[in-house]
């Protein structure tokens, strides 16, 4: 059997591949790519959530946002040492990061405007990156798959976070509805804009597919995401985006509108509102930091 | 070493009694900061009890492809089992 | 009566010095030198913010008038906040952030070893669950002081800047008012003239095993006692307090 028959075998019978066993150059590199993209998407989306903390209206408020800031910390750092077991270094990935080489979600590129807000990211955007952790805990690749499990039991208070922020303001005073409206206006479309392309206009999908790094598509998980929320927007009494969100009875599922794909894709090419902000702040916190490392190496050279 | 420092692997004991669990790794500068760095990041949660880091390059792991060699001489050893010996019928605690 | 005025306000020095520092080190979320480190900070930060909150219940339950946490924590101006200077210094570079943590955390760790032992129950139970978590933030400052100290020559020069620069803020954590006096004859409040010497000496220790001195005929800033702050620490309360003063009858 040749090594690729064996590494096909494995992912037909849902063996993990662990770090030391063969396995395609594209195999590696696709990896390599999305979880260093979904580590990048972690460290990035501290920033939006941390313009806020701050500011938070009440204690138990802040130490909340803290505690789910430190958690996408931790998330980008389970990632990044997944995908250091692919044979490149963090120092490497970040370097790709800073240069605009490697991509994070682009959600992030967006402004949190209000407090609001902090309500919507953890709803939307949590709620969108759940339902897509939670399918890739059953990834093909080991370590990424371990990293999700654990991802996966971290995050679920997450998204009750920013559901509980956004339905306090719903209720609460006109000012606050109005907020919480805008919020969701805004941050609807590119929350389920996070899945990626249609099916049909994902280059990359097909190999993921194959090779067992994705095992549901992009409109399967889009789909998982809105058939669930839009009954949580209801509740809480505020109103999606959408003129054509209606639900399909044949289908059992709703039927939605036409995303702009060409923000998106100006978004992705670092056209978004906040794109620069982002790296800037990323490479100036890395600058600042390095005599701190360079002490710390120096002092580790010479005392272990 | 790099910029980010070295990579240590992660232990825990997530309860006393319990055997060390492998969990991930971080970057550190140095033995103490290797094991604050895993405190703060590993059991945030409360989930240990004891950690132990060993720096990355100094684990020694058995190579994949010699999973044939290294482990197959142990299969036709099923005498290392407890469930390869029948025991009389009606025996108990045993 | 007096004495609860007194308690109250001796509450409010050690839980507005967690809150202002928890929110100094709250900046430091995704700036870390290290990703690591931003979980380090973050995690002291949480600690600090979750000392502020159970003093600033107790003192909602000696008032007994309907305040909360929250009214203590964003209901008051620069004037009636009684945190120390030190926690209210800006964070600067990684190097000041770890100078002000050390004179402050070993602080901490003297006075709530001391504190365990208050006659008021609630003080003491607080001194005894914050003092397992100071213990740590200690070890943390003072592993990255003798990195820094003894790392390179770059590092040494900018953390000894710092040293210098921050010291002549480190007595103003042992000040005490007539009200202090009358809470630590009660068996109270600390008698901090008591854990200087013990402070001084932890610092010395440290400061040794980093190879850094303390600078001389350094003038001592003080008034924080009598909540007269530098001009710091009002920004850093309009900032905090933004939400609760633009929208003062939302809930949150």
């Amino acid at each position: 059997m040749s090594d690729l028959d064996k590494f096909l075998e494995k992912i037909k019978n849902n063996v993990k591949i662990e770090p030391k066993d063969w396995m395609p150059d594209g195999y590696r590199k696709h990896l390599q790519r999305q979880m260093s993209q979904h580590a990048h998407s972690e460290i990035i989306g501290m920033q939006p959530e941390g313009n806020w903390i701050t500011r938070a209206p009440s204690l138990r408020a802040k130490v909340i946002l803290l505690a789910k800031i430190q958690d996408e910390a931790g998330h980008g750092q389970y990632l990044y040492s997944a995908a250091e077991t692919l044979g490149k270094s963090r120092d490497e990935y970040i370097h790709e990061l800073q240069t605009r080489k490697a991509k994070y979600s682009s959600i992030f590129n967006y402004p949190t405007l209000t407090w609001a807000d902090m309500g919507a990211v953890g709803w939307l955007v949590d709620g969108a990156a759940i339902v897509n952790q939670v399918s890739l805990q059953k990834t093909s690749y080991g370590p990424y798959s371990r990293a999700m499990v654990r991802i996966c039991k971290e995050e679920s208070f997450h998204q009750r976070q920013g559901y509980e922020i956004m339905s306090q303001m719903a209720f609460g005073t006109a000012e606050q509805k109005e907020m919480a409206q805008d919020a969701l206006n805004r941050f609807w479309w590119p929350s389920i804009m996070m899945f990626g392309p249609h099916d049909a206009d994902s280059a990359r999908s097909g190999d993921a597919m194959k090779w067992g790094i994705k095992v549901e598509s992009n409109d399967e998980l889009r789909q998982r995401f809105i058939d669930k929320t839009v009954q949580q927007a209801e509740i809480i009494g505020l109103t999606i985006p959408d003129p054509d969100l209606k639900w399909n009875e044949e289908k059992g599922s709703y039927d939605f509108g036409k995303m702009d794909w060409d923000e998106f894709w100006q978004v992705v090419k670092g056209n978004g509102p906040c794109n620069d902000q982002r790296i800037n702040h990323h490479i100036k916190a890395h600058e600042e930091g390095t005599w701190v490392r360079e002490a710390a190496i120096a002092y580790a050279k010479k005392n272990n | 070493m790099d910029n980010q420092g070295d990579i240590w692997e992660v232990f825990i004991q997530s309860k006393p009694g319990l055997a060390h669990k492998h969990v991930g790794s971080v970057h550190a500068m140095g033995k103490e900061m290797a094991l604050q760095n895993a405190r703060d990041m590993y059991t945030r949660r409360q989930e240990g009890t004891c950690i132990w880091v060993a720096k990355h390059e100094d684990i020694v792991a058995s190579v994949p492809e010699e999973d044939g060699s290294f482990f197959e001489p142990s299969n036709d050893k099923i005498y290392r089992h407890a469930t390869h010996y029948v025991m009389p019928e009606g025996a108990k605690n045993i | 009566m007096e004495n609860k005025d007194a308690l109250i306000n001796y509450c409010l020095r050690v839980g507005d010095s967690s809150l202002v520092l928890g929110q100094r080190l709250a900046e430091w979320c995704s700036n870390g030198p290290i990703l690591e480190e931003d979980i380090a900070l973050t995690n002291i930060s949480l600690d600090l913010f979750g000392q502020s909150r159970m003093l600033y219940s107790y003192i909602a339950e000696l008032k007994g008038n309907g305040e909360t946490e929250d009214s203590v924590a964003f209901g008051r101006n620069e004037r009636a906040f009684y945190n120390t200077l030190l926690s209210e210094r800006p964070n600067g570079h990684f190097g000041d952030t770890i100078v002000r943590g050390l004179l402050v955390d070993a602080f901490n760790f003297h006075f709530y070893t001391k504190l365990k032992e208050s006659k008021d129950s609630t003080l003491a139970a607080f001194a005894e669950k914050s003092l397992k978590e100071v213990t740590y933030h200690l070890r943390h400052s003072s592993e990255w002081i003798i990195r820094l100290g003894d790392g390179t020559e770059e590092s040494k020069n900018k953390v000894q800047k710092s040293l210098n620069e921050l010291w002549g803020y480190s007595d103003d954590l042992f000040e005490m008012n007539d009200d202090d006096l009358n809470l630590v004859s009660e068996g109270v409040a600390i008698d901090l003239s008591s854990i200087k010497p013990l402070w001084q000496e932890t610092i010395n220790t440290v400061l040794s095993r980093a190879k850094l001195t303390l600078p001389e005929n350094v003038f001592m800033h003080k008034g924080s006692r009598n909540a007269v702050h530098s001009e710091y620490l009002g920004h850093l309360l309009c900032e905090m307090q933004y939400l609760q003063k633009a929208y003062p009858d939302a809930k949150w």
